[in-house]
């Protein structure tokens, strides 16, 4: 529960079995001993981990702000080691109507946090009379929330949204630290990102000239950037309170049509009965999902 | 070796024509040594099947809490559980044991309310993959990968979805020490559900 909602309410009344919230370590102990015992085992040599790798999103993202709202962008595959687990993932996430976020780092974590820090904003606001969310706010609630964590939630972000004060952009490390922009990018493509910014940014841009240099620069990611690639996702945020999501702005990886022009051979076409099958059978659905009776109910052993 | 890796497993979920199919290997080893050739690795929940991959003990603790939570919700709600809903669950599950997770890498897949096929995957401490036309977890994912992009077509009939989806995963497993020895598939229809048991080398 966030401090941000109005715990006066819930005191009164509190639900009588509350369900614990937050993260669980109960596995902690467990999987340090399996680290143990295969570290035991893989002693002769090698320095492979026992611990699989999560997903990361690899990575550029960018935003900046222009003279009417604020540009966000991103590119869409998302990585397992070197393997591309997601060739057209969202990494612009939604946090409130006015206010969106790029994501970096672990993919679950970048997911979950701003899915958190989303539902936070949304009750803060029916706390409030339902006014706009500022983009303050939600940059002190995610800054809070990895700080909490000291980077072991691994999100880099790039924060942006209009609210009463204008357009802004922040950009938010994993430790929690964060910095208020004009320009900014994130991720393992920042570097070719943020060469396209420096050379091309200016003051006072207009909204095409902002979606340009975005495009540009997420592009220079997705070709120089291993972790990065596929398409470009641009979101704008005006002032007037209009967004524009725009997935797949820019497609220079699109195989579709390469794929159509090849002639594919007939043998790709696995015909009715190509495969040894031992043993076959079928069942209908049933309807209406569990019942009482469904379910089989067993002594609690004492 | 990663403790992902200690069991084996290749599983994959396909898309068709209002249809999705899920296959997965029959093997449970430690290691190099194979255990048992009929383990189950893919669990129904109504009209959404779920695979799991990973560390067996894991594999099968995730399908009591799954159950769990799922019945619950049934008992509760009184209508089913789409697979979007048993995603997000399942996620968040995952998510949860964000600093001390559960070894699998799951794959849904199912028919949502208006029999659309839904397919989505997961990392361990659930990121999750959304696609429309495949997803592959397991020690194989490579070979699955490559035989999948070659092999799928948008829009197959049931059962021309079985014989890509099977011919896909015994190649792959083919490749892999760790997985094989057996094969089943589940094909989902808007009817019901077709399983069939398939003839894999048991080497």
């Amino acid at each position: 529960m966030s401090e941000f909602t109005n715990n006066t309410v819930n005191s009164v009344k509190k639900p009588v079995e509350e369900t614990p919230s937050g993260f669980s370590f109960d596995n902690i102990h467990r999987n340090a001993m399996i680290e143990q015992m295969s570290k035991q085992q893989a002693a002769s040599g090698s320095n492979s981990s026992y611990l699989p790798q999560a997903t990361k999103t690899g990575t550029t993202i960018v935003g900046l702000v222009y003279k009417d709202g604020v540009v966000l962008g991103a590119d869409t595959r998302a990585t397992g080691g070197t393997e591309v687990a997601d060739k057209n993932c969202e990494k612009i996430h939604y946090l409130a109507p006015n206010i969106y976020c790029c994501g970096a780092g672990t993919a679950a974590d970048t997911e979950k946090t701003t899915e958190l820090i989303s539902s936070q904003l949304d009750l803060l606001r029916m706390n409030t009379e339902g006014s706009q969310s500022r983009v303050v706010t939600a940059c002190t609630m995610l800054k809070r929330m990895l700080f909490r964590y000291q980077g072991h939630v691994s999100a880099a972000l790039v924060l942006g949204g209009v609210d009463v004060d204008g357009p802004h952009v922040y950009q938010i490390y994993p430790h929690g630290s964060t910095a208020k922009l004009s320009y900014t990018t994130m991720g393992s493509g920042s570097l070719a990102a943020m060469s396209v910014f420096e050379s091309g940014y200016v003051d006072g841009m207009t909204e095409e000239e902002g979606i340009e240099l975005v495009k540009r620069a997420i592009l220079a990611g997705v070709f120089n950037d291993l972790g990065s690639g596929s398409n470009v996702d641009v979101c704008v945020i005006r002032n007037d309170g209009t967004t524009k999501m725009d997935r797949g702005a820019v497609q220079p990886n699109d195989v579709t049509p390469l794929r159509n022009a090849i002639n594919r051979s007939d043998k790709l076409n696995m015909r009715s009965g190509t495969t040894a099958v031992l043993k076959s059978s079928f069942k209908p659905h049933s309807v209406g999902g569990v019942t009482l009776a469904d379910v089989t109910v067993t002594d609690m052993e004492t | 070796m990663s403790i992902l890796e200690y069991n084996g497993a290749a599983i994959i979920a396909m898309t068709g024509k209002d249809c999705v199919a899920i296959a997965c290997d029959t093997r449970l080893g430690a290691q190099a040594q194979t255990v048992s050739c009929d383990f189950k690795k893919v669990f129904q929940f109504g009209k959404t099947f779920v695979g799991l991959a990973g560390l067996a003990s894991d594999v099968q603790t995730m399908n009591s809490l799954l159950k769990f939570r799922k019945n619950l919700y049934e008992l509760r709600e009184e209508r089913e559980m789409t697979p979007r809903v048993l995603s997000n669950l399942l996620s968040n599950l995952l998510y949860e044991k964000r600093f001390g997770p559960y070894f699998i890498e799951p794959v849904v897949a199912g028919l949502d309310d208006d029999n659309k096929p839904f397919l989505s995957g997961m990392d361990l401490i659930g990121a999750p993959v959304y696609t429309d036309d495949f997803v592959v977890t397991g020690t194989a994912t490579a070979n699955m990968y490559g035989m999948c992009e070659t092999l799928y077509k948008k829009d197959m009939e049931p059962e021309e979805l079985f014989e890509t989806l099977s011919q896909a995963l015994l190649s792959s497993v083919d490749r892999d020490a760790l997985s094989g020895w057996g094969a089943t598939v589940h094909i989902v229809t808007k009817d019901g559900v077709m399983t069939r048991e398939l003839k894999g080398r048991m080497d």
